[in-house]
Formats: C-alpha cells, sequence, structure tokens
C-alpha cells in the first residue's frame, strides 16, 4: 500500500483527496455516510462576511455529463460558521478549509482575521465572487485585482496558508496564477466552475432562474487538467486541482497534470461516497505502479 | 447512518401515463421513516448525472426487506430510464430522505392531492385515520389509485380541470366545500403543483385549519448540502426542499415568490 500523505502548502493531509467547497456543506449532510475523517480535507461551504439567503430558484440544471448551478453563496455568515459549524469539524482527524468570498479587499481580511483566530488549516480565497467593488468584474479575472485580494488575505491569515481559488473564464490562467504567486499565495485550487447556460426550447427560458451559471461535473475534467498542467509549469507553489473528478484515474490525471492534492465536488450528488472511492481507486493505481508513495505522481506526466 | 443501496424491483404496473414500482430496500423503512410524504433519491443509469427525487407513495416495514413503492410519469430523460426498469433489477437508492409529514397517526386530515401528487398522499390516507381525500387532475385518465384511497379513507372525493370525473373545476372548490360542511378537521395535507398548493393554502387559512404543503424543486444532491433546491419562505430567508422540506407548513412558504 502506497503512502497516501501530502504536504499542501505545510498542511500535511493523511491523503491527497479533499471534497470541494460548495459540494459538502459544512460536513454534517455527509457525515451520516461515512466518517469525516476519511477525508484528506474539506473545504467548506463559501463564506462572506454577513449571511447570504443566495439565488431565486431553480439554482441547478443537468447538462451532457454535468451540471450548471447558480447558488449564489447562501452561507450564515463567517461568525456563523466560526461558533456553529466549525467546533463540529474540528471533532474529525482531517484538515479544515475555510472558503471565503468579499465584496472588497477589505471584507477578506477582516474574513481571514477572524478564520486565523478561530483556528482553521487553510484559507481558500475564492476570487470569482460575483458582487465586487471594481464595476462587477470578477476578482479572478485580473491579475491586479486577483493580486491586490490575495495580498490582503495574505496579511491577515497570519499563520495559516493562504490558498487562492482560480477561475476558469479569463484568456490565459497562468497571469492571474503567477500574480497571486507574486501576492503571497502559499497555494492555488482549480478549477472554480465554467461559466455555461440551458435553454428550455418549450418555454424559451434559461433553465436556471439567474439565466447563467457555473458549470462542473465530468465532462469539464479535460479543461481542468490542461489548466492545472498550465498553471504547475508557471507556478512554483502547490496546487489542489479539481473539476469532474469522478473516479480514481481523474485524480490520478489532475496529479500527473501537476496537482498535489485533488478535490472531488459534483460527483458527490451521484454517490455520496464518491471521494471515498476516489481516495481508494487512487491508491490502487500508485499500488499498481509500484510507487511507494502517491506524491511521486505529481507532475509526473510526460509531455509530447 | 443513512445510506445509499440497492433495491430490488418487486412489483411494477402501469397507472394511464404513470409507472407504480415497489422496491425491496432492507432495513430503509425501520431506519429512516420520519412519516408518510419522504422521498427516495434515485440514479437513473449512468447517462444522468444526477440522481431523481420521487415521493414516496407507500411504505413499510417487511422481511425479507422493507418496501418501498413510488409513482412517476415519464417527464425527462431520467424518467425514462427509469420506466424501462422491470421486476428483478435493481435500482441505485438513496432515502428516506427529507422530512415527510410528521404529525400524530390520530390526527384528522384532509388530503389534497394534485395529479402525480396524488400518490404521496395515498401514504398519508395509509398513515391517518379517518382522513378524507380530494383528488385533483387535468382529465379523468389523470386520476389515479382512487380504489386504494377508498380503502383508507373516510371519503374520496375527486376534480378534474375537464370536467371528466367528479367535480369540473379545480380542488380548492372542494376543499373549500369539506371544511364548510365539516368542522372537526386538524390539518390540511396537501402535494401537487405549487398554483394548486397555494390555492389550498389559502382556502386552509380561510378555515382557519393549518396546511401542510409538500413542496418540489429541481434538486442535487437530495441530502442538504449542496443547497440548490431553495424554497423561499415568507419571512425573507430560503430553505432546501431536500432537507428542511419537502413539507412545509404552508404559512411558512412565501406563496408569491
Amino acid at each position: 500500500m502506497p503512502d497516501m500523505k501530502v504536504n499542501l502548502a505545510g498542511m500535511t493531509m493523511k491523503n491527497p483527496i479533499v471534497v470541494a467547497s460548495g459540494t459538502f456543506g459544512f460536513g454534517r449532510e455527509y457525515n451520516e455516510f461515512f466518517d469525516l475523517g476519511e477525508l484528506g480535507g474539506i473545504c467548506a461551504k463559501g463564506l462572506t462576511l454577513l449571511p447570504r439567503e443566495g439565488n431565486p430558484a431553480p439554482r441547478i440544471a443537468e447538462t451532457p455529463m454535468g451540471i450548471l448551478n447558480s447558488v449564489g453563496l447562501q452561507n450564515p455568515g463567517v461568525d456563523a460558521f466560526i461558533k456553529e459549524e466549525l467546533p463540529f469539524l474540528r471533532q474529525f482527524d482531517t484538515k479544515v478549509i475555510a472558503n471565503i468570498s468579499g465584496n472588497t479587499p477589505e471584507e477578506y481580511g477582516i474574513m481571514c482575521d477572524k478564520l486565523a483566530a478561530a483556528g482553521v488549516d487553510m484559507i481558500e480565497v475564492n476570487i470569482s465572487c460575483p458582487n465586487v467593488k471594481a464595476g462587477g468584474l470578477a476578482y479572478g479575472t485580473r491579475p491586479d485585482l486577483a493580486a491586490e485580494v490575495t495580498a490582503m488575505a495574505r496579511k491577515h491569515a497570519g499563520s495559516v496558508p493562504v490558498m487562492v481559488k482560480l477561475s476558469p473564464n479569463v484568456t490565459d490562467i497562468t497571469e492571474i496564477a503567477k500574480a497571486v504567486e507574486s501576492a503571497g499565495a502559499d497555494a492555488v485550487s482549480l478549477i472554480n466552475t465554467i461559466r455555461g447556460m440551458r435553454i428550455d426550447v418549450n418555454t424559451r427560458r434559461p433553465v436556471l432562474k439567474m439565466n447563467t451559471g457555473g458549470m462542473s461535473g465530468p465532462a469539464v475534467l479535460p479543461v481542468a487538467v490542461r489548466m492545472v498542467w498550465e498553471v504547475a509549469n508557471a507556478v512554483k507553489i502547490p496546487v489542489l486541482g479539481m473539476g469532474g473528478v469522478a473516479k480514481g484515474e481523474d485524480a490520478a490525471q489532475l496529479m500527473l497534470a501537476g496537482a498535489t492534492a485533488v478535490a472531488v465536488g459534483t460527483s458527490l450528488f451521484a454517490d455520496p461516497y464518491a471521494a471515498i472511492k476516489v481516495r481508494d481507486e487512487l491508491a490502487a493505481i500508485a499500488d499498481r505502479q509500484g510507487l511507494a508513495s502517491v506524491r511521486e505522481l505529481t507532475g509526473g506526466v510526460k509531455p509530447w | 447512518m443513512k445510506v445509499e443501496r440497492k433495491c430490488k424491483i418487486v412489483e411494477k404496473t402501469r397507472m394511464g401515463d404513470a409507472i407504480y414500482l415497489t422496491l425491496e430496500a432492507g432495513d430503509m423503512v425501520r431506519t429512516s421513516f420520519k412519516g408518510p410524504g419522504q422521498f427516495v433519491h434515485i440514479k437513473c443509469g449512468d447517462a444522468q448525472l444526477l440522481r431523481r427525487p420521487i415521493s414516496v407513495c407507500l411504505c413499510s416495514e417487511d422481511e425479507p426487506g422493507d418496501l418501498v413503492s413510488i409513482v412517476f410519469e415519464v417527464r425527462g430523460e431520467g424518467t425514462a430510464w427509469l420506466a424501462e426498469r422491470e421486476v428483478g433489477q435493481e435500482l441505485d437508492v438513496l432515502g428516506l430522505a427529507g422530512n415527510g409529514f410528521q404529525l400524530e397517526a390520530d390526527k384528522r386530515c384532509l388530503l389534497v392531492g394534485g395529479g402525480i401528487g396524488i400518490p404521496p398522499m395515498l401514504g398519508c390516507a395509509s398513515y391517518f385515520d379517518r382522513s378524507t381525500a380530494i383528488l385533483g387532475g387535468r382529465s379523468a385518465d389523470k386520476i389515479i389509485l382512487t380504489d386504494r384511497f377508498e380503502v383508507c379513507c373516510d371519503k374520496v372525493m375527486v376534480a378534474t380541470d375537464d370536467g371528466s370525473l367528479g367535480h369540473h373545476g379545480f380542488v380548492d372548490a372542494l376543499v373549500r366545500q369539506e371544511l364548510e360542511q365539516d368542522k372537526d378537521y386538524d390539518y390540511v395535507l396537501a402535494c401537487g403543483p405549487k398554483p394548486m398548493l397555494r390555492n389550498v393554502a389559502k382556502a386552509a387559512q380561510e378555515f382557519g385549519v393549518k396546511c401542510l404543503v409538500s413542496m418540489e424543486e429541481r434538486m442535487g444532491c437530495g441530502v442538504g448540502a449542496c443547497l440548490v433546491c431553495a424554497c423561499d419562505m415568507a419571512d425573507g430567508s430560503r430553505k432546501h426542499v431536500c432537507k428542511n422540506g419537502p413539507v412545509f407548513d404552508a404559512e411558512e412558504v412565501d406563496w408569491n415568490a
């Protein structure tokens, strides 16, 4: 059995499989299916400074081997997370990664102060949020703004590593990755969802009430693998890879492309045990290839 | 612990456009029954990423396995796949999910089911004593399970939009008529399309009778983690059909959303 331990920006995980933010709530629901301590880590549901009720329904549409969602960051706010959810997550032998979105760089700073004081293992900074100061342009699509937010988070996170979650909805993702690395990011995670749309041809209405949404699921895996590969080659900080992972082979692809660890998200909706199965299948692949450690997969792709 | 498990189809019947399946479900009912009106979240083949939530019609503890019956119509690719399953085949089922109509069995209820919202009301009819059922649909062929309701209920009434069976019109007219004549109902319980639920809730409110409704929304995980199946509440908050529902107090729901 290969060694499954990995180190993501100073955070040691028992295995490289984490669950993706927004697909796992704060863990309570899936803890009714399996012990959360089986996971390498948990990226908790995205938090904002104040509670948000999110977008009107329908918030989900099925697409070929994927889904679109437009939840809109519904969450109880960072204070309620620290008071009510973090103590629950802390009971388990797994790493807790808080995910934050702000309307201004200052909001990111305040949330990092609070979370660092409360004691999370890592802060994942979501820079693809819908409402931002700079004329509605998402922080994640402009290198200077992405860097500004990263610097603010890094300044307020104390000793907690900061991982910046990158949007794939850009021309060149390596530009953003390099910008956040320069601004002090300890790691990057990618990919966030890809913007998409589905229309009901009978009603001529978009299926989602918000018209467009973010696409995830197995259909996006090749995009994720390509972007992880590009980013891993462009920066020195570690990469958490995600996007459409449904089986061990998918996780192995992301690791070969350069990811240190891998998140499972949308697949959980089809199979509540998906993350555990991915972990076991990944271990089996590493074992079959005679690897002493799963870490040997990272960056191991042999490009033509 | 919740589980996702393989359930064998032990019965399949066609009822007009609807299909009735009975599943052998291990200890699912023993371990997760909260009240009639819960749902099961079913994987519909490998081509569909998302499971399909389907209301439980009847369920019971049984040997060798608990029995769960569901009724559905083909609405898309997922239910089309499900409709092709036959007796003896297995389904991947997560459940029982959601909260159901969680009331004491001695409550006297006026049950209102519209269209494919009729089957979950049969579970209520067999659970609650001395119920009355009002069944509605577009036309006579949409009114299903009437004989089963007649066994379980004191009284069964039917309304059809086209007048092909029973009262010509919507169910809320019959709800008002019944609540006017009989002041002894503890609750009105309803399942059906949202405009019907809104009208039934309004009728119940006029007579000062508590009303619980089973809501529907496009669903993701089915367990309360992904937050997609949002239902607008009267207080401005958004709850989730899969975890906080599907059954809500009608007064909690924002009917204007």
